[in-house]
C-alpha cells in the first residue's frame, strides 16, 4: 500500500509524464486512489504497470459506479495490485454522461484496457451489461449476464427498481 | 396367522365352498375402477426431476425431503430422474431469473404427460425478496404450477404437506394433461405458428435408407 505521501509522489511523477491526467487523490481506510481524466486512462495504467519501482502488473478488479446526481456521473474503478510487494492502488476514471446534453441514447465511452490486462475482458463486458458504458477497442462487447435482448442498464441509479408492489400493510401505509 | 395360511391352502386346493369361499373372497379382494387404481399408483410412485435452481435446492430438497429424517421415499418419490423425459414432476427450488425462465419452461415442456409442477419457496412462487430487474415475479407467469409451497425456505413439514397435497390432487383428479387442467388448449407452440416438430431432411433421408436396407 503506498501511504499518503507515497501517493502524492506517484501523483507528481504521473503529472510529469502526463500533464493534466490526475484530477485528484484520495486516501481512505488505508487505500490509495487516483482520480484521473478518462482520456489519459491507458497512459496512466501503462505508466503504473511499467515504470520501475511501481510495476502494478495485476488488475485484480474492474468495476463501475454511478454517482448520480454527482458530476461527472460515472466512475470506472481499476484495482491494481503489485504482487511482489502486495501493494494495491485504485485508479478511478471519472466519466461524464453524454445523455445529459440532450441525446438520450448516447452512451459514455472509455478506452478498453484488454490489450494491457486480458482479465479485463469479461469485467468490461459486465460493466457494459449493467451500466451501458462502452469500452472502445474491446474485442467482443456484448451483454454477459443479462439476456441478449434485454433493454436498459439496470445498475444505473435512474433505472426503476422493478418487481411488483406487494400489498403488505407496511407498503400501503408508507407508499399509498 | 396359521389358520389363514391353512385357509389359503384349502382355497387353492378347491376345498373351500359356499359361505366360506364368499367370506374369503370378500376379505382378499378390493373392487375399484381402473382409473382410480391408475391414479392411486401414479400418486404413489412419482419421479421428480433432479433439478435445482437456487438455495432451496440446497437447503430444501435434500434436508426436508430426501434425508432419512423426513424421507420422501415413504411417499414413493425418491427416484430422482436426470432426464425430463422420465420425470413426472418438477420442483422449482429457488428464484427463477429471466434468463433461466425459458430453460425451465423448456424442461417442463420436455416432460411427458401426465406431469406436475411444485413451486417451492417464496422466490419461485412470487419473486420473494428479489423484487428487481432480473427475477421473474412468480414462476406461474410462464408455466402452470400445481402446488405453491410458501416459506424461505419452507419447513420440511410444509414441503411434505405440499407433496401430499399434490398426491391428493392426482388421486382426486383423473388427469388429462396440464392444458386440459388449466383450459390452455391452443397455446401449443405449433398452434401459435411456432416451430413444428418435423424431422430434418437428413434424418428423413436416413430413415428411408434404413427402411430400404431392412426390406432388402
Amino acid at each position: 500500500m503506498p501511504d499518503a505521501p507515497g501517493l502524492e509522489l506517484i501523483r507528481g511523477e504521473i503529472e510529469d509524464a502526463q500533464p493534466g491526467a490526475v484530477l485528484d487523490t484520495g486516501f481512505e481506510h488505508g487505500r490509495a486512489s487516483l482520480a484521473i481524466a478518462p482520456e489519459h486512462l491507458l497512459a496512466v495504467l501503462a505508466w503504473l504497470r511499467e515504470s520501475a519501482g511501481h510495476e502494478y502488473r495485476f488488475l485484480s478488479s474492474l468495476h463501475a459506479a454511478d454517482y448520480l446526481p454527482a458530476e461527472p456521473r460515472f466512475a470506472i474503478h481499476y484495482e491494481l495490485l503489485n504482487r511482489d510487494r502486495v501493494e494495491r492502488i485504485r485508479v478511478k476514471a471519472l466519466l461524464a454522461d453524454p445523455a445529459a446534453n440532450g441525446n438520450e441514447q448516447a452512451l459514455p465511452e472509455i478506452d478498453s484496457c484488454v490489450e494491457m490486462f486480458p482479465t479485463a475482458e469479461f469485467q468490461e463486458r459486465e460493466v457494459f451489461d449493467f451500466f451501458g458504458i462502452v469500452f472502445k477497442g474491446h474485442p467482443d462487447l456484448r451483454r454477459i449476464l443479462l439476456p441478449d435482448d434485454y433493454v436498459g442498464w439496470p445498475q444505473r441509479r435512474d433505472f426503476p427498481v422493478g418487481g411488483e408492489p406487494v400489498t403488505f400493510t407496511y407498503n400501503e401505509k408508507n407508499y399509498g | 396367522m396359521r389358520s389363514r395360511q391353512l385357509r389359503a391352502r384349502d382355497m387353492l386346493r378347491g376345498d373351500l365352498e359356499g359361505e366360506e369361499l364368499e367370506r374369503y373372497v370378500e376379505e382378499k379382494v378390493v373392487m375399484t375402477r381402473l382409473e382410480e387404481m391408475l391414479n392411486w399408483s401414479r400418486a404413489n410412485s412419482l419421479f421428480p426431476l433432479s433439478f435445482g435452481l437456487a438455495c432451496c435446492a440446497i437447503e430444501g430438497i435434500p434436508m426436508s425431503a430426501v434425508t432419512a429424517r423426513y424421507d420422501i421415499a415413504r411417499f414413493g418419490a425418491e427416484a430422482g430422474r436426470a432426464s425430463p423425459r422420465q420425470a413426472d414432476f418438477i420442483v422449482l427450488s429457488g428464484r427463477v431469473s429471466i434468463k433461466m425462465a425459458p430453460v425451465v419452461r423448456r424442461l417442463y415442456d420436455q416432460m411427458l404427460e401426465p406431469k406436475w409442477a411444485i413451486s417451492m419457496g417464496a422466490c419461485s412462487s412470487s419473486g420473494g425478496m428479489f423484487s428487481n430487474y432480473a427475477v421473474v415475479q412468480g414462476a406461474d407467469k410462464f408455466m402452470p404450477i400445481d402446488v405453491h409451497i410458501p416459506g424461505c425456505p419452507p419447513r420440511p413439514e410444509a414441503v411434505l404437506y405440499g407433496f401430499t397435497k399434490l398426491q391428493q390432487k392426482i388421486m382426486g383428479n383423473p388427469d388429462q394433461g396440464w392444458r386440459a387442467r388449466y383450459q390452455a388448449e391452443g397455446t401449443e407452440e405449433w398452434a401459435r405458428g411456432g416451430p413444428r416438430s418435423e424431422p430434418s431432411a437428413e434424418s428423413a433421408e436416413a430413415y428411408l435408407a434404413a427402411r430400404e436396407l431392412l426390406r432388402a
